[in-house]
């Protein structure tokens, strides 16, 4: 059971990037960080969005596909006729 | 030099607004236009480039809006409908005791050696993540982690707000990070 003195893993997990980004109410930040300190699976989650960060902060803009952006089309099209 | 170096951002941009590639090349233009009038009064209260940024940005929602004639294109930047950036497969449900709990504890990745980490493989598969992700993600990710700008500077420039900044962050950065849990730990990943 979800207590408000605790937090579960799958709530973590989608708390994490406010929490990355400073933007977490310090109640929440918190229970974030007494979870990470006792939870090694969410420790390894945490570091494996730091790697994923980092190794996209590896990427040139030009390994990037120069014309993905067609895509908006598709959105925009679609926006359109809805 | 300003406008080799600034042109393909300002045409990424003026592209979410817009319905085709001849109509954002004529924001691009009119942006320049403004750029260029409103030099002199430019006052370094922002950076140079969030500034030229912000204009086109402008620019490009005024034509977008009057092209399109009814709502205004920004429905695009709506960070609504979308999935958790974990499967919630991997969670214990509800009837576990430990509900919401890892079912299996993610793979330890400091333990793969660097040169794999940085392989060309493993960069073509971040790469190929971005290139799928919804336009206002791509956009998003691509402004603050690869090319490092702060939350403030793509939010100023992409004329949206902190929130939805951090939630477009948020899925972008999680479907990288399933990309890069295929590439690295296949088992893992579903």
């Amino acid at each position: 059971m979800t207590t408000p003195t605790s937090m579960t893993c799958r709530t973590l997990v989608e708390l994490l990037t406010d929490y990355l980004e400073d933007a977490l109410p310090d109640d929440e930040r918190v229970l974030l960080e007494a979870h990470l300190a006792e939870c090694e699976a969410c420790t390894r989650y945490l570091a494996q969005v730091r790697t994923t960060i980092r190794l996209t902060g590896m990427l040139r803009e030009e390994d990037l596909a120069p014309d993905a952006r067609e895509a908006l089309l598709g959105v925009y099209r679609a926006w359109r006729t809805s | 030099m300003l406008v080799e170096r600034y042109q393909p951002v300002m045409l990424r941009i003026a592209r979410m607004y817009v319905p085709s590639r001849a109509v954002a090349e004529e924001v691009v233009q009119e942006a320049w236009v403004g750029v260029l009038k409103g030099l002199a009064g430019f006052e370094g209260r922002s950076s140079l480039r969030t500034w030229i940024l912000r204009i086109v940005t402008n620019v490009a929602k005024t034509r977008g809006a009057r092209e399109s004639r009814s709502t205004p294109f920004s429905s695009v930047w709506s960070a609504e409908g979308d999935e958790p950036v974990v499967e919630l497969e991997r969670f214990l449900s509800r009837e576990h005791a430990n509900a919401g709990a890892w079912a299996v504890a993610p793979a330890a990745w400091e333990t793969v050696p660097e040169e794999r980490l940085l392989s060309r493989e493993t960069l073509a598969a971040i790469g190929e993540a971005i290139d799928a992700l919804p336009p206002n993600q791509r956009e998003v990710i691509r402004l603050r982690d690869v090319l490092g700008w702060t939350s403030q500077e793509v939010c100023n420039a992409l004329d949206i707000g902190e929130t939805n900044q951090r939630v477009l962050l948020h899925r972008a950065r999680g479907k990288v990070r399933r990309a890069l849990e295929r590439t690295l730990d296949p088992e893992a990943a579903s």
